[in-house]
């Protein structure tokens, strides 16, 4: 069942303003923000603490022949200095990475890319430690790079992982799905075959806030706390265990608030690492915050990806069968965050919102000397280059058919009554109602008033562009039977408990970069309990007060942590019942429930708020047999299926023809995202999302020249919509639950940043028409609009 | 070397390093750590403080060039413990989601609304032209600034509104905010 409106807040008890439950509601964490008083990682400051700084290499590939410490650590200042050798006394000079490979914590034999860290100063303050880091004198020979990933596997190309025994190429994986021999059967028998190339450039998440850490060893009690700018802190609480030999509940992992994260805060870091050994080497708290360049250069990237797609369709639109070929660069180590079976991600849903006959994909990841990362950036596991290959497709499709890009789309459509649908990639869609979605936005947009201006435009020569794009994704992984991150399953914990006085505490496993999970699942366990969200605190990010679970990326918080929380006050509820029986001197079957309260049935004058059995459980009542003294209860929730979220998007630009500079005039983005919890979040998510997809678009990329110098290491050179670019954004939503979520919610934090790059460059391609262009790949700059304008797209660099 | 300046109406003297710049001395010397560091460029805006009522990037002035100047941070904003129309717009509006680049775009825009009450949304754009936000996309940010516009000092109580801004200074706050 698809609906247009919004949950209706239920006002049984308290301000009828306030929803006890889903509805818009101000955020609970906003006071502290608003105020100053958040807490991130560089605001906290420990009694005797010392501050990190990284060395890092200036070049892409070379021998490390020599480093010189010896002024850097005669340094009044400078308490340590430590380097790849000494961390090789240590076991600790590598580190395993979230996807099977290693990376060096410090170099010990060969830089692999620019950037990379070489050594570690520890100080007694934060300019001395940089002050120490011109002290240290290094010396390397230098070694060919492997830049554009298109020659990594060429004969003779350099060996980037030689540390790799028997490794003789720069090749990490191939890997496929889908049928190749009915995909090609498909095509050599369709009307229409269309072919392009996609590139989806490297970016970064840049959150506003860096990486960081500061790691607390306490050498009597063997015990680490360590504060971490983390999306994930129970997954890095295992893994330190692993990469340390500190026993797991000697380790404590604090995510305080955090600045932002875009996945760019889910994988463990070197600068971790090195703050934890300085702690352990100088028997003092150790703060390392990475600055701008070193987040830009050293932390993380996304996308990277070389599509060559194709798509099959009959002469009357029908759309038959989707193909691609992708050349994925991972860097110098493959430590993408991904779940361990899905070497690409989830780029195998790249078959779109499409009821096809055919589908096949095959990913060749390859090293160069760039640095790690890939799964980042708000991507959902790579659904973001999944949705633009076929989305690009699907427009370059229309235009060779001659037809509208939304009547395509329209026309191809997975159809309500087909959900739940098995794609032809292995994945089983959850639900969908796709021509609502479509149509609502073209509504929205007006579009065919759009077209009707854009012709007249173009008469007059001027360059106006309409771009659509339909988007579905997977995310909540997952199914701990198919999904895990180095051997962890991908399931989520909560525990909550109900004090006597009716007041609740939620403690989850996943942890908020901004989404407003204290606000989120107050509301779940308002709906769930009838108390009031004000009634309900979250307990988050620290590995000692919450519950195990795999953390907040993918857009898996709502989906797995959010059932996690509702079946949690399920539970509750349902204790609740036993006891508000024994309460009323009844049996449990013969109450019922509405909400915040069990009553007698035909006598709602006889009843219980959930208060009053909170105290009745902790009191004096006597228990039914198997009810303990209290009102808590915790749960793991192991979701059966991910949930799929979808969308409509219509953007418009105008382009100057003279300049090629783009301008995003409206963006109109129809949501839906299941069961809303709270209307504003959502739409604050969307907006976000949005404005990530303007900057992909339109500027942003991760650059580097032939030698491997990074070319956007500052945001003088990496640049990012500010509110001058970004339109007034244009939202609305239907509401097609997930059949499987305990609320039927679905995740919605990365659905605009999968969905709008490819409406843009759709519209700006549409814009350029009249120069016969059919694609250009992003960074669509005026610069690179204007060749393709003269006949010379080119792919990014 | 010593510097002495007022700081959300205190006066305050310290010895700092001659290099050091007026974000560290906030955060580190002064403990008001709602004023952010996010790039070095002059670019992010998490950083932006006023002083003498301009909005300044503080990652880019000395707090040695802050001398005998009046800074307002973002702990300056509520008056008495009554939050300022800004502060209030922005969790009305969902101005903000992780809180990074918040306290910045405050100070801009109760700087812009001590010029300019009643702005329009492409002048709230520009004010904080000079600023990122990650998350929110800018359109919140506006409609919280409007909300403030709406709603100034004293709105509900039908006081008087009463503000602690020192008179705009020009040409020092020119030279830093290039």
């Amino acid at each position: 069942m698809t609906t247009t409106q919004e949950h209706a807040p239920n006002p049984a008890a308290g301000d009828p303003g306030r929803p006890i439950g889903f509805g818009r509601l101000q955020r609970k964490e906003d006071p502290r923000f608003v105020r100053g008083k958040g807490t991130y990682i560089d605001d906290i400051v420990l009694p005797g603490m010392l501050h990190g700084a990284i060395l890092r290499a200036p070049v892409a590939h070379a021998r490390l022949v020599s480093i010189d410490t010896s002024e850097a650590l005669a340094h009044p200042k400078v308490l340590a200095v430590i380097t790849g050798k000494d961390l090789q006394a240590l076991n600790l000079a590598w580190a395993p990475t979230l996807s099977a490979d290693v990376q060096a914590v410090l170099v010990t034999d060969k830089v692999r890319f620019q950037g990379q860290e070489v050594a570690f100063v520890v100080a007694e303050d934060r300019y001395a430690a940089r002050d120490a880091l011109e002290l240290i004198d290094v010396e390397y020979d230098m070694l060919p790079p492997v830049i554009d990933a298109r020659h990594a596997l060429d004969p003779g190309a350099p060996v980037i992982r030689d540390d790799i025994e028997g490794r003789t190429d720069n090749r990490i994986f191939d890997w496929e799905i889908g049928d190749a021999a009915e995909t090609e059967a498909v095509f050599a028998a369709a009307d229409v075959v269309v072919a392009q190339e996609v590139v989806y450039p490297r970016v970064h998440p840049a959150p506003m806030e860096t990486c960081g850490a500061v790691a607390d060893f306490d050498p009597i009690d063997g015990r680490l706390t360590l504060y971490e700018t983390t999306q994930a802190p129970h997954a890095h609480r295992t893994l330190y265990a692993i990469v340390a030999g500190i026993p797991e509940h000697k380790i404590r992992i604090v995510s305080p608030d955090i600045g932002g994260g875009f996945g760019n805060k889910v994988g463990i870091y070197p600068g971790y690492v090195l703050a934890v050994v300085g702690s352990i080497v100088t028997g003092k708290p150790v703060k390392w915050v990475e600055d701008r360049s070193e987040n830009l250069m050293s932390t993380s990237f996304a996308r990277d990806y070389i599509m060559q797609g194709e798509i099959a369709a009959t002469k009357e639109g029908k759309i038959l069968a989707v193909r691609t070929n992708v050349l994925a660069d991972h860097g110098a180590f493959n430590a993408t965050a991904q779940p361990t079976k899905n070497p690409a991600g989830f780029f195998s849903i790249f078959t779109g919102s499409y009821d096809l006959k055919a589908a096949y994909c095959k990913v060749t990841g390859v090293y160069t000397n760039k640095a790690p990362g890939g799964v980042a950036y708000a991507c959902s596991f790579r659904v973001t280059e999944a949705v633009y290959l076929v989305e690009r497709m699907v427009d370059i499709l229309a235009r060779k058919l001659e037809m509208d890009p939304a009547e395509l789309r329209l026309k191809n459509f997975i159809k309500p009554e087909q959900f739940p649908y098995a794609n032809k990639t292995g994945w089983v869609y959850d639900s969908g109602n796709y021509e609502p979605a479509m149509r609502l936005s073209m509504q929205m947009a007006g579009y065919e008033d759009l077209r009707r201006e854009q012709r007249e435009k173009r008469e007059r020569g001027e360059l106006m562009g309409i771009g659509v794009s339909f988007f579905t994704e997977t995310v909540g992984a997952g199914p701990r039977k198919h999904f895990d991150i180095v051997g962890l399953g991908m399931a989520d914990g909560a525990e909550l408990r109900v004090h006597p006085t009716g007041k609740a505490v939620v403690r989850i496993s996943v942890q908020s970069q901004g989404q407003g999970h204290e606000t989120t699942f107050a509301q779940i366990v308002a709906e769930e309990l009838g108390i009031p969200p004000e009634s309900i605190d979250v307990v988050h990010g620290d590995t000692d007060q919450t519950p195990f679970g795999l953390g907040t990326y993918g857009s898996r918080s709502t989906p797995v942590s959010g059932g996690a929380v509702a079946l949690v006050a399920r539970k509750v509820r349902d204790k609740a019942r036993f006891i508000a029986a024994a309460m009323l001197e009844t049996r449990p079957e013969d109450l019922e429930w509405e909400k915040g309260r069990w009553f007698v049935k035909g006598d709602p004058s006889a009843g219980k708020t959930i208060a009053e059995i909170a105290f009745g459980a902790h009191g004096t009542v006597a228990l039914p047999e198997g009810i303990d003294g209290n009102l808590d209860a915790e749960v793991t929730y192991d979701p059966p299926n991910l949930t799929f979220p979808f969308g409509a998007y219509i953007c418009v630009v105008d382009v100057d023809a003279g300049t090629g500079h783009v301008k995003v005039r409206r963006f109109i983005a129809v949501d839906d995202c299941g069961t809303r919890i709270n209307p504003m979040i959502i739409e604050g998510q969307v907006h976000g999302g949005l404005t990530d997809g303007v900057g992909m678009a339109l500027m942003e990329i991760i650059a580097f020249d032939e030698e491997g110098n990074c070319l956007s290491g500052s945001f003088m050179d990496y640049l990012i919509p500010t509110a001058m670019e970004v339109p007034d954004w244009e939202t609305g939503f239907t509401v097609t639950p997930s059949p499987h979520h305990p609320i039927g919610a679905k995740g919605i934090g990365e659905s605009a940043t999968v969905g709008s790059p490819p409406a843009i460059v759709n519209a700006i391609v549409d814009a350029l028409t009249p120069y016969g262009v059919t694609h250009m790949d992003m960074p669509c700059t005026p610069a690179r609009v204007w060749e393709a304008m003269q006949g010379r797209a080119r792919p990014p660099v | 070397m010593q510097i002495s300046m007022t700081v959300n109406g205190d006066k305050v003297t310290r010895e700092v390093e001659p290099r050091v710049l007026l974000v560290h001395f906030i955060r580190e010397n002064l403990g008001l750590t709602g004023t952010h560091w996010g790039c070095d460029t002059s670019n992010c805006g998490t950083c932006v403080v006023l002083m003498d009522g301009q909005p300044v990037k503080s990652c880019t002035v000395l707090a040695a060039m802050a001398d005998g100047h009046d800074i307002r941070t973002v702990e300056g904003l509520a008056a008495g413990g009554t939050l300022d129309p800004v502060q209030q717009g922005f969790m009305e509006e969902h101005g903000l989601q992780c809180g990074f680049c918040t306290p910045g775009m405050m100070l801009s825009a109760r700087a812009l609304l001590d010029r300019n009450p009643h702005p329009d949304d492409t002048e709230i754009r520009q004010a904080i032209s000079g600023q990122i936000c990650r998350c929110t996309g800018y359109a919140t940010i506006v409609r919280s600034v409007q909300w403030a516009a709406a709603h100034p000092p004293g709105w509900d109580t039908g006081a008087d509104a009463e503000t602690d801004d020192g008179a705009a200074g020009g040409a020092i706050a020119e030279e830093v905010t290039a």
